[in-house]
């Protein structure tokens, strides 16, 4: 279904080498409009790397980023996240010292002025679920409150792509249900890609998934297809030899 | 935010104390000071400036600068030669604040955008300072004059005037003026600060100290922010530098010096970094320390820099906080008023 859209991010010949090490290795990467893309992968595939090459926090030593036919390889991280993509760090990336309501409020204040702010950051409290610690600072909550928080602070945003890297890491199981409802909702608005481990959250969400290996893209399927594979099997078994 | 005046919170209750403080202070000085001691005061409240523009800086921007005594210097200088050509106090008190901010806005664009790292910053801020040290000094000879005013090297500009009545040069400020005028300057930075630190901008450039990298991922340009932060501060330590220069009548290269840059940072440490309030307190009472130990002899041999740095050693490492945290933690701890969460400063 999605294959008819116009594609929101490509990716052609992305590389980020570190010295001798490539970490991201001429990856050709297109999703639609819409899509919410699962990538998995074997610790140190690349995964994260990618992410940052894509939000210019690398700037990648080879390659192009395209998004929605615009070359954002060169632009900076305040200006691809002005162009609407959204990033949700693995480990989670907030404001510690400032309470929750101000994490949220810095968000919303980028796109609202100060009247409709206060409105937004009620709404997305609610929408997180963290009304009741809105006035506690954020490097005091639990792990996975921290998690809701940076979720939050991403979603006032109301980007068009939402990168989500290890969402669920950290969370208990009501907290990983709850999350997972939550991205089908946000997938309604906005195109995700979300990096996980978590093979059953993944199934919970997943319309088609990049296996990543060794910097390089193994195989893009369906979620079905894919944990049929038998390379993607002998990757996670160890099987496949490392270059 | 929502930032309404609530007498219960304990941030609006030391705001107000401050406030009932300076302006205490502002009415009753010259009644209480003698002239010699309304002299020194005023040399006090420029020097709480320079750290408040450094607690501005550093506690709230992340910004560890450790060349401001550079923009104090360049404001006193700008003051100086100005109102050596002029004679006329208005505009070279003005550019004693723009000149020293535009140049922190040059070298912060370089800085900044460049992206330097913290460390980087503090060893290029100091290198400028120390830069302007040796070329004033070297600025002995008549060949270095601006207009009228010769810079005159190691030896400094005297006779400087000090500030007159707006528009009426024959008119000088007597001390006691001058205690106001400094007063209601530091009343008014304080209090400005204040206010930038709630506005957007400010809880931007918190927010920047906090974690660059999210600040940037919501789409503000973090180099920007700092460069204008850096610059507003450097206005603040030029003013005080002006506030300097009209009292003493004079200004040397020792303005840009290591001692006063090593102090500053002392000033801030020892206040509390993270506040506005504590670098005030830090300065007064290590000036004032500084001017004891002066009129002491200690067993009539021990040098008195030796006691003043065995003494801020033991502070730090016995208050490691600073002043103004560690009075707050102690006033929670023995009066029965909530912390309110997310605030700092």
């Amino acid at each position: 279904m999605t294959e008819s859209r116009p594609p929101i991010l490509e990716t052609h010949g992305l590389t980020m080498r570190f010295g001798g090490v490539v970490a991201v290795n001429d990856v050709d990467f297109s999703m639609a409009e819409g899509e919410l893309r699962c990538l998995i992968g074997p610790n140190g595939a690349g995964k994260t790397t990618f992410f940052r090459c894509l939000t210019h926090q690398y700037k990648p030593t080879g390659g192009r980023v395209i998004y929605r036919g615009v070359d954002i390889t060169g632009s900076h991280t305040h200006q691809i996240a002005r162009r609407g993509i959204g990033i949700k760090t693995q480990v989670p990336s907030v404001f510690d010292g400032l309470d929750v309501r101000e994490n949220i409020w810095l968000s919303a204040r980028r796109h609202h002025n100060d009247r409709e702010s206060n409105r937004v950051v009620d709404e997305i409290l609610e929408r997180i679920g963290l009304t009741a610690v809105a006035n506690r600072l954020v490097g005091q909550l639990a792990h996975g409150e921290r998690q809701g928080v940076e979720l939050g602070i991403v979603l006032t945003g109301d980007p068009d792509l939402i990168l989500l890297d290890e969402p669920t890491a950290g969370m208990t199981h009501e907290e990983v249900h709850r999350t997972t409802e939550m991205i089908r909702e946000i997938n309604r608005t906005a195109s995700l890609i979300v990096v996980e481990h978590d093979m059953q959250f993944i199934k919970a969400i997943a319309n088609r998934v990049t296996v990543f290996v060794q910097g390089a893209i193994l195989v893009e399927d369906t979620m079905e297809n894919v944990l049929k594979n038998q390379e993607v099997r002998d990757v996670y078994l160890g099987k496949r030899e490392v270059a | 935010m929502k930032f309404a005046i609530d007498l219960k919170d304990w941030n609006t209750r030391g705001l107000i104390f401050v406030g009932a403080v300076m302006l205490a202070l502002l009415f009753a000085g010259p009644q209480i000071f003698d002239l010699f001691v309304l002299l020194k005061v005023i040399l006090l409240i420029s020097t709480a400036m320079l750290a408040l523009s450094m607690g501005f800086i550093w506690g709230f921007g992340g910004i560890l600068c450790f060349g401001q005594s550079a923009f104090f210097g360049i404001g006193g200088y700008a003051y100086a030669i100005a109102v050596i050509n002029m004679g006329e106090s208005t505009v070279p008190l003005l550019l004693s604040v723009l000149v020293p901010a535009a140049f922190a806005m040059l070298l912060g664009y370089f800085m900044f955008y460049g992206r330097l790292s913290d460390i980087y910053l503090a060893v290029v801020t100091l290198a400028v300072t120390l830069i302007f040290y040796a070329f004033i000094r070297s600025t002995s000879g008549e060949e270095y004059h601006i207009g009228n005013a010769r810079l005159m090297g190691f030896n400094g500009i005297s006779s400087i005037p000090g500030f007159n009545w707006p528009g009426y040069p024959d008119s000088p400020l007597w001390p006691d003026d001058i205690f106001y005028v400094a007063m209601v300057l530091l009343i008014l930075v304080y209090f400005g600060l204040r206010y930038l630190l709630r506005s957007h901008f400010g809880r931007v450039v918190v927010a920047i100290r906090e974690n660059e990298t999210r600040a940037e991922y919501l789409g503000y340009d973090v180099r920007f922010y700092k460069m204008i932060a850096f610059s507003v501060g450097a206005g603040i330590a030029g003013l005080a530098g002006c506030l300097f220069v009209s009292f003493n009548n004079f200004i040397n290269p020792d303005v840009f010096a290591l001692g006063l840059a090593a102090q500053i940072i002392m000033w801030v440490l020892i206040g509390g970094v993270g506040t506005l309030v504590g670098p005030m307190l830090g300065s007064l009472g290590l000036q004032m320390l500084y001017n004891w130990l002066g009129t002491q002899t200690f067993a009539g041999f021990l040098n008195t820099y030796l006691v003043f740095g065995a003494i801020i050693i033991i502070f730090v490492l016995a208050v490691p906080q600073g002043l103004q945290p560690t009075a707050r933690l102690l006033a929670l701890r023995f009066l029965p008023i909530a912390r309110p969460p997310g605030e700092r400063g």
